[in-house]
């Protein structure tokens, strides 16, 4: 807890990226460059393609037309990216430290402990209990948990402040921020404020 | 989707835009529809009014004419639909989404015109309309096999996710469709080892041959032709669908 | 393989916990067996002699059921997004699916054959050969099962329609596992029936991981 990890250095370049769902592009001729350390706030109304975008970066939709590149990044190392989107992937029958355990076998217990994780977001004590039990906000918490115990530089974050209350919108701000001076990466699509310095702003389905 | 118009477009690439597969296949529907015509006329004349009956069954001996021309499509069409599933996964060419969504209804009408015209044929022949005898059989699976895939067409909002799945299928189906045939002739031979009916024996005189030959072209081409017509209007569907969600996205903006 | 065994634990846990799904499948299994002497009448001798196809159609039908509680929970939470990013390959992450499926839909049939024989009132030979058979010719239908789930688990309401489309595929599992059993082509035809019906789990389950990673990898949104 005391040393600090620092992910390799990888940046994230976009160019002349479209995306949409079913051959139709939501949003076209999108450039996107992300050095280590930075953040990015994807802005827009509804339906501006803002969650597709975040799946396209995330290699579950095929972009339309123009080309995603991780430079830096050792293909070997397994994926280089956390996505968390609107659902959060907990199951309301297994309990919350075997989720998250879950997770870790995964993808690879390269982060802290599951014991640290669930402090970090707030869920210690209900570590026992079945995820069923938490609140929507307290499933988030344990969803961006599942970031934590496995350390990738690119967080991909959809709403992530969706059901959070004001502490736990203050967590989010902490482990971004923490996350950001690792020289990791975040895209985070969000109507809401983020309480983190230096966040870069693209703003989808303006004028389009 | 981009198209790359460098100067040396191949055929194959040509037939890749939509458009210029419309084009080009218009051309090909009016030839096609008369030299499937003119099969079809000479075949039936020499069915009908220039081979013998036969000394066992009579004239019921026709319906060979139409019944193993439609069983061998009910092959073909699968054939033709794998290697358009092989064309969507390994090269994405467009053309092929169409040409096996195209092909599943045409595959499934020939197989129940084998299955149908088989049975017209066994009532005077077994004396029942349905016996299961390894051929009606495997037949009769395949013909389900064609139904499911009608029906995970029709499931599917999004078409073009739809054409890969469906491919993925479609080739899993097409390694089965063999396993199915052998463990359907396994069961048929266990359970009857005795009288297995043959349509098509080793020796067939010519008088039959030639006909069944004729019509054997006249059915192959129907189903090109027709294929060809299906993609043409499916592609002419999918513009249709295009320009009404860009119609309706500009009304409501 | 940590995440392998990972994933398995899981899906244990959660089949486990949600009890009430492996018992309904039982149930399932052991009712259809049970309904077809109400419809072909309590012919004891006619009964023995079908017991291998009613016990075998009954399984089929059972393992068919469950296709939908497969993929398609994992699916609506957001987890088999999440499974793509997976630092395991996909088609591992459904191998492992393949293994569960069959120690939570088959294994519990398998053990409730003996009622079902019982009541059908099957020769203790037949009922071993039935047991083996069922135990052989299983995984392919756990294996065509998660292909058929893999490809309709796009379609919103696609519940029906893996089963529609598994059941042809599967008709060879269902021959040779009858044959495998029934006298009727001597104990040499039986025994190739057996082999058979090895060789089809065996490359079923090869396969269909693969199959069905490809299916889902082109299939999601």
């Amino acid at each position: 807890m005391t040393q600090r990890q620092v992910y390799p250095e990888i940046s994230l370049v976009a160019e002349g990226l479209a995306c949409g769902r079913g051959g139709h592009a939501l949003a076209a001729d999108i450039a996107i460059a992300l050095a280590p350390g930075q953040g990015l706030l994807l802005r827009g109304p509804n339906g501006a393609g803002k969650s597709t975008l975040l799946l396209t970066l995330a290699g579950l939709l095929p972009p339309l037309a123009g080309s995603i590149r991780y430079a830096g990044h050792d293909a070997e190392a397994g994926p280089a990216l956390h996505y968390c989107g609107h659902r959060n992937g907990v199951r309301a029958r297994l309990g919350v430290a075997q989720t998250l355990d879950f997770w870790a076998g995964l993808n690879g217990r390269t982060g802290l402990s599951i014991a640290a994780a669930l402090e970090e977001v707030g869920l210690a004590g209900a570590a026992g209990l079945d995820a069923g039990y938490l609140s929507a906000g307290q499933q988030r918490r344990l969803a961006l948990a599942r970031l934590l115990v496995t350390r990738r530089p690119l967080w991909l974050l959809d709403e992530p402040s969706a059901a959070l209350d004001t502490a736990g919108q203050a967590l989010l701000a902490r482990l971004l921020a923490d996350h950001l001076a690792r020289n990791g990466l975040a895209v985070i699509a969000t109507h809401d404020a983020i309480a983190v310095p230096d966040l870069s702003v693209l703003t989808l389905g303006e004028a389009a | 989707m981009t198209i790359d118009t460098t100067p040396k477009m191949r055929w194959w690439d040509r037939l890749a835009h939509p458009g210029q597969f419309l084009a080009w296949t218009g051309y090909l529907v009016w030839p096609l529809i008369i030299l499937t015509a003119l099969l079809f006329a000479l075949g039936l004349y020499f069915a009908f009014f220039n081979s013998p009956a036969d000394y066992q069954m009579g004239d019921t001996v026709r319906i060979m004419y139409v019944h193993v021309p439609s069983a061998w499509l009910s092959q073909f069409v699968y054939g033709a639909m794998a290697v358009s599933a092989l064309g969507t996964l390994v090269w994405r060419h467009p053309m092929a989404d169409v040409s096996m969504k195209a092909a599943a209804p045409l595959g499934a009408a020939f197989t129940a015109m084998a299955l149908f015209t088989g049975s017209m044929w066994g009532r005077p022949t077994w004396g029942t309309f349905w016996e299961w005898d390894g051929r009606m059989t495997s037949t009769l699976v395949l013909l389900f096999i064609y139904l499911g895939i009608i029906a995970l067409w029709r499931a599917f909002d999004d078409q073009l996710r739809a054409a890969r799945v469906i491919a993925v299928f479609t080739l899993v189906g097409a390694v089965n469709v063999p396993i199915i045939k052998f463990s359907v002739d396994w069961w048929s031979t266990l359970h009857q080892p005795a009288s297995v009916f043959r349509a098509d024996g080793p020796t067939m005189p010519p008088s039959l041959l030639i006909p069944l030959f004729i019509m054997f072209f006249a059915f192959t081409f129907l189903f090109i032709t027709l294929q060809v017509v299906t993609m043409r209007t499916e592609v002419r569907r999918r513009r249709v669908i295009t320009l009404e969600r860009k119609a309706a996205r500009e009304t409501g903006a | 393989m940590n995440g392998f065994s990972g994933i398995l634990r899981r899906e244990l846990r959660l089949a486990l916990a949600g009890g009430g799904d492996m018992l309904t499948l039982v149930l399932f299994f052991v009712i259809t067996g049970a309904l077809v002497p109400f419809a072909v009448g309590p012919d004891r001798e006619l009964l023995a002699r079908i017991a291998p196809g009613i016990v075998w159609i009954a399984a089929f039908l059972a393992m068919l059921m469950g296709l939908d509680r497969l993929l398609r929970p994992d699916r609506e939470d957001g987890t088999l997004a999440l499974y793509r990013l997976a630092d395991l390959p996909l088609s591992a992450i459904l191998a492992a699916k393949v293994i569960v499926h069959w120690l939570t839909s088959a294994l519990p049939l398998i053990l409730a054959a003996p009622f079902l024989a019982l009541i059908l009132g099957m020769d203790p030979q037949t009922f071993w050969r039935t047991l083996l058979s069922l135990l052989l010719g299983t995984p392919a239908l756990a294996a065509f099962g998660t292909f058929g789930a893999a490809v309709t688990v796009a379609i919103r309401r696609g519940g029906l329609l893996a089963p529609i489309l598994i059941a042809p595929l599967c008709v060879p599992v269902l021959i040779f596992g009858v044959g495998a059993i029934s006298p009727l082509g001597g104990p040499d035809q039986a025994g190739a029936a057996l082999l058979l019906l090895a060789a089809l789990s065996l490359m079923a389950c090869a396969l269909s991981p693969f199959a069905a990673a490809f299916a889902i990898d082109w299939g999601e949104e």
